[in-house]
């Protein structure tokens, strides 16, 4: 693996790092298997390309991008809450529905902001090469989110929706408007994803109607490879976790794409990827084992 | 977790290879395996050694597949870029978007894009300049839409099944579309966005479609038989953009089969290797013009080719 290539693994696991707190959001504070995320994901990045083509600027083309993910979540919620179509069900509804939405958004299947300006365009050019440039500015934007989304699940508000998606009966006697927070919650986490969609796009200079593939499986292990690493009740612990599990989940696949001395194909790829989560989700359980 | 980090790093660093000086390396990439990307892979290969470039011997061919993930391709964008080769050849504009959005010093030749200046890979076809040339797989619709009506003379309407997810698809149905309104036809389209979908969409042309034309689209073209079956149960002729799609059942196409992209694809890259600047090669269309019939299909599905087609073919399935 070469030093580009390692820190080129680095700042995708940070731009999907918000993909891991957006999951952990909705799996693990909510406990709402939310697959709204495979379609969040490529409408976060189609808005702020599409806005950054149109002369936006960087800045509010991406929060523009975070509402319309947010939008997306809102959706789902709705379908789960106010008609009782059954969460994972209402999730996929939406994330096919969001296929044909992201086309419309894009006119195409494909836009390019190759040569436009991005968030990080400011930072291009002081000493760093590009290259070490993306992950460290990605790294403040991601270390910002941990500490906001810490203190959010540590105020009033937050407890609520971690006593909902615990125990719902128990919070709402306890006077929580749960459907709130579920409503709260999932916007929340897509509005996440759709911040990974937009970062993806402008660090790597497209949008593509099919980048949201598996969005929620690298959601899911960056989640449970963290859990493995960081085993802890804290939030802020938890959090980093999904971050660093998402940097690792990366530098993996990093390796099984340089894996080829062990026999490895290209088309193996998913495979290992497959077996890494796997091994990932069965660790804890070993652990566990001797006691159980 | 620090310290792991670390060790990655310094293993990764002693771990690059260093290249030797009298061999070249080739690094190729594809968003997603299948027949006729694999066919424009080999095509590449075959015209290195065509040019002196023996893989295991002065040239070092490296290949990865993004497995139809964006992400991945980025990925592997980065590892190439890493590891500086010779020339990088994306297939595929996702791919090749990723190359080009991450170095401007290593030769990129992107090839199997259909419109290399609307996804930003070029600006100007004739003169790219900086580090980028390539090859366009658009095809030769005027020919496809002429066969069709040589075979079909009576076909008012052309339905066309294409993945609305693939840029592209919907270049060659906005062109076909302004072609086939020229000649006072009608174009109906039917989508597809997996290959699961093929034959619904297919389905949905029948009574609407006099003929079906099936542009180079990954999605179709890999459950090309799904369509096939349709248009025979329903005696509707189906015609492919791709040479490959005929033995698969297609009636007839006209064009290049993705072998020759590769092989038109590896003619550049020789070209780069041997030191032209690659900002100075105009990107072209690939060519091709050959023609392959399948009469067999044909009767299945109610039609008769006319003898000159066939007199005139380069292929006739058997």
């Amino acid at each position: 693996m070469s030093e580009i290539a390692f820190w080129g693994a680095v700042e995708l696991g940070l731009v999907y790092a918000f993909v891991g707190l957006g999951v952990y959001l909705s799996f693990r504070i909510l406990d709402f298997p939310d697959l709204t995320v495979d379609g969040s994901l490529p409408l976060g990045a189609a808005v702020a390309a599409v806005l950054i083509l149109a002369g936006v600027a960087p800045w509010p083309a991406t929060l523009a991008a975070m509402v319309a993910a947010g939008c997306a979540g809102l959706v789902t919620a709705t379908l789960n809450v106010k008609f009782k179509i059954l969460h994972l069900l209402a999730s996929i509804l939406t994330m096919i529905a969001l296929f044909s939405i992201n086309l419309r958004v894009m006119g195409r299947p494909n836009v390019a902001i190759i040569n436009e300006p991005t968030v990080l365009t400011p930072f291009y050019g002081l000493g760093l090469s590009d290259y070490l440039v993306r992950p460290a500015v990605l790294l403040v934007f991601v270390a910002i989110a941990v500490v906001l989304l810490t203190a959010f699940l540590g105020s009033n508000f937050g407890l609520a929706m971690r006593a909902t998606g615990a125990n719902a009966r128990m919070a709402r006697a306890q006077g929580i408007r749960t459907q709130f927070h579920i409503y709260a919650g999932i916007a929340l986490s897509n509005a996440l994803v759709g911040l990974a969609g937009a970062l993806f796009a402008q660090t790597n200079g497209f949008a593509d109607v099919t980048a949201g593939v598996g969005t929620i499986v690298v959601g899911l292990a960056a989640v449970i490879v963290g859990e493995t690493l960081l085993p802890s009740r804290r939030i802020a612990l938890a959090l980093i976790g999904c971050v660093i599990g998402s940097v690792l989940y990366r530098i993996a696949i990093q390796l099984a794409l340089s894996a080829d001395v062990i026999g490895l194909k290209a088309s193996d790829l998913n495979l290992a990827t497959a077996v890494l989560v796997a091994v990932a989700l069965i660790l804890p359980r070993l652990r566990k084992g001797g006691r159980a | 977790m620090r310290k792991l980090l670390l060790a990655l790093a310094a293993a990764s660093a002693i771990a690059s290879p260093a290249l030797a000086a009298d061999t070249v390396t080739v690094a190729v990439t594809a968003i997603v395996e299948h027949p006729a990307l694999d066919a424009c892979r080999d095509g590449v290969k075959d015209a290195l050694a065509e040019a002196g470039y023996k893989d295991g011997e002065n040239l070092t061919f490296v290949y990865e597949s993004a497995q139809g993930n964006p992400a991945t391709a980025a990925q592997i964008a980065r590892q190439f870029i890493g590891e500086a080769p010779d020339v990088i050849v994306p297939i595929s504009t996702p791919s090749a978007q990723a190359v080009v959005a991450g170095t401007r010093d290593i030769p990129v030749v992107f090839t199997a894009v259909t419109d290399p200046v609307g996804a930003k890979l070029i600006s100007n076809t004739e003169k790219p300049g900086g580090n980028v040339t390539g090859l366009s797989d658009f095809s030769p619709l005027d020919d496809h839409l002429a066969l069709i009506r040589e075979i079909s003379p009576d076909a008012k309407t052309i339905g066309i099944v294409y993945n609305s997810g693939e840029a592209n698809s919907v270049a060659l149905l906005e062109g076909m579309r302004s072609r086939v309104e020229a000649a006072g036809l009608e174009l109906v389209e039917s989508v597809a966005t997996k290959s699961a979908e093929v034959q619904g969409a297919t389905r949905a042309l029948v009574g609407k479609a006099d003929v079906i034309y099936i542009p180079t689209d990954n999605t179709i073209v890999s459950a090309l038989e799904a369509a096939v079956k349709v248009a025979e149960e329903n005696d509707i002729p189906l015609y492919a953009g791709d040479t490959d799609s005929v033995p698969r059942g297609a009636l007839a196409a006209v064009g290049f089969n993705y072998h020759d992209i590769g092989v038109q694809t590896g003619q550049i890259v020789a070209r780069v290797l041997k030191g032209e600047k690659p900002g100075d090669i105009a990107v072209k269309v690939a060519a091709g013009t050959n023609l392959i019939v399948n009469p067999g299909a044909a009767e299945r599905m109610g039609v008769e080719i006319p003898q000159a087609v066939i007199d005139r073919a380069n292929t006739v399935v058997k």
